[in-house]
């Protein structure tokens, strides 16, 4: 078993989940990426599935190699996730359950397989990511912001049945980010909501990495069921 | 792949898990011990490290992956988790369809 923590970061091949990969890999953890698509990675201490988060068989194999590799899991980032901006009345109902399936399920299901693997050591941590779209209840977003509003309350009620296991299990709330989830939104929208933040300016990758620091600490068990927005939004 | 692979697997479960239990909830390795409902010694969550250490033990066995506490399992009227019997032939049927 490795003497280094390990952190699996779903949604690992770009934009947020892509920097978190990074971050953990300058700082010497063991860190594993999954996605669709492949990564090309060269450095040490790292690996990478390409794993659909909705696919019960196939996160189930991965869980099952990462035992198998590692012996241990200390960190789970459900970052993965897909957005669909679009009025309800256009929205195709296909679209509408890939959000959900993507956004909830896949949370859901790679916090269950987590768990069991997080509980042999009495030690975990589920980071989840929601949105400002939920406060903001945010026209053009229902769906996405709904699905997002799901992973909020499966944060809590997680927290409270996973406590025993020693495992906490939080969520982040990022303001706009320059990533490819909202690369079609115009930019007087987006600055609109950034209006909307108590502190107005556009999120940065740090501030993502710099609260993940914090609950990932060991001093941060004590700290669970919380939803956290960045920016000063509430 | 027959049943008592199957039973083996559970059996070295419960003694995995055993090993994290209190002398006086510790389980007998025997096909008719009791894992669920009255008469069992396990509380819910010791059931539940049972259910991941069989599912892992499984895996690694048989190199198939498989849920145990799916739909079925959790609807049927007669709880596939009594014992240690009923829990390996549940277990066996679900290998036999992956």
């Amino acid at each position: 078993m490795p003497e280094q923590p390990v952190i699996l970061i779903t949604g690992a091949s770009k934009g947020i989940g892509r920097a978190i990969y990074e971050h953990y890999l300058a700082a010497g953890w063991n860190v594993i990426g999954c996605s669709r698509s492949e990564i090309d990675e060269s450095a040490k201490n790292q690996s990478h599935y390409s794993v659909d988060i909705t696919d019960e068989v196939a996160v189930r194999e991965m869980f099952s190699l990462i035992r198998k590799e590692f012996g241990r899991l200390d960190v789970l980032v459900n970052n993965a996730g897909i957005a669909a901006m679009n009025h309800s009345l256009l929205m195709p109902l296909s679209t509408a359950r890939n959000v959900m399936d993507t956004n909830f399920t896949g949370t859901f299901l790679l916090s269950r397989e987590a768990a069991k693997l997080m509980q042999k050591r009495k030690f975990g941590r589920i980071i989840n990511f929601s949105t400002v779209a939920v406060p903001f209840h945010l026209e053009g977003e229902a769906v996405y912001a709904a699905s997002k509003a799901a992973v909020e309350e499966l944060t809590r009620i997680l927290a409270c049945e996973f406590a025993h296991l020693g495992i906490t299990v939080n969520a982040i709330g990022p303001t706009p980010i320059n990533t490819d989830l909202i690369r079609g939104v115009p930019q007087e929208k987006i600055q609109a909501l950034i209006n909307r933040q108590a502190i107005k300016r556009p999120g940065k990758f740090e501030d993502i990495f710099n609260l993940i620091d914090f609950l990932v600490k060991p001093e941060s068990d004590f700290i669970t069921g919380q939803v956290i927005y960045l920016g000063g939004v509430s | 792949m027959i049943f008592d692979d199957v039973m083996k697997v559970v059996l070295e479960s419960v003694a995995e898990l055993n090993l994290q239990l209190d002398a006086s909830q510790q389980l007998e390795l025997t096909p008719n011990t009791q894992l669920f409902g009255r008469g069992s010694r396990l509380d819910s969550l010791g059931l539940v490290n049972l259910i991941v250490l069989v599912e892992e033990k499984a895996a690694d066995t048989f190199g198939k992956s498989v849920t145990i506490a799916d739909e079925r399992a959790m609807s049927q009227k007669s709880s596939p988790f009594r014992t240690v019997r009923t829990l390996s032939e549940y277990l066996f049927g679900l290998l036999k369809e992956v």
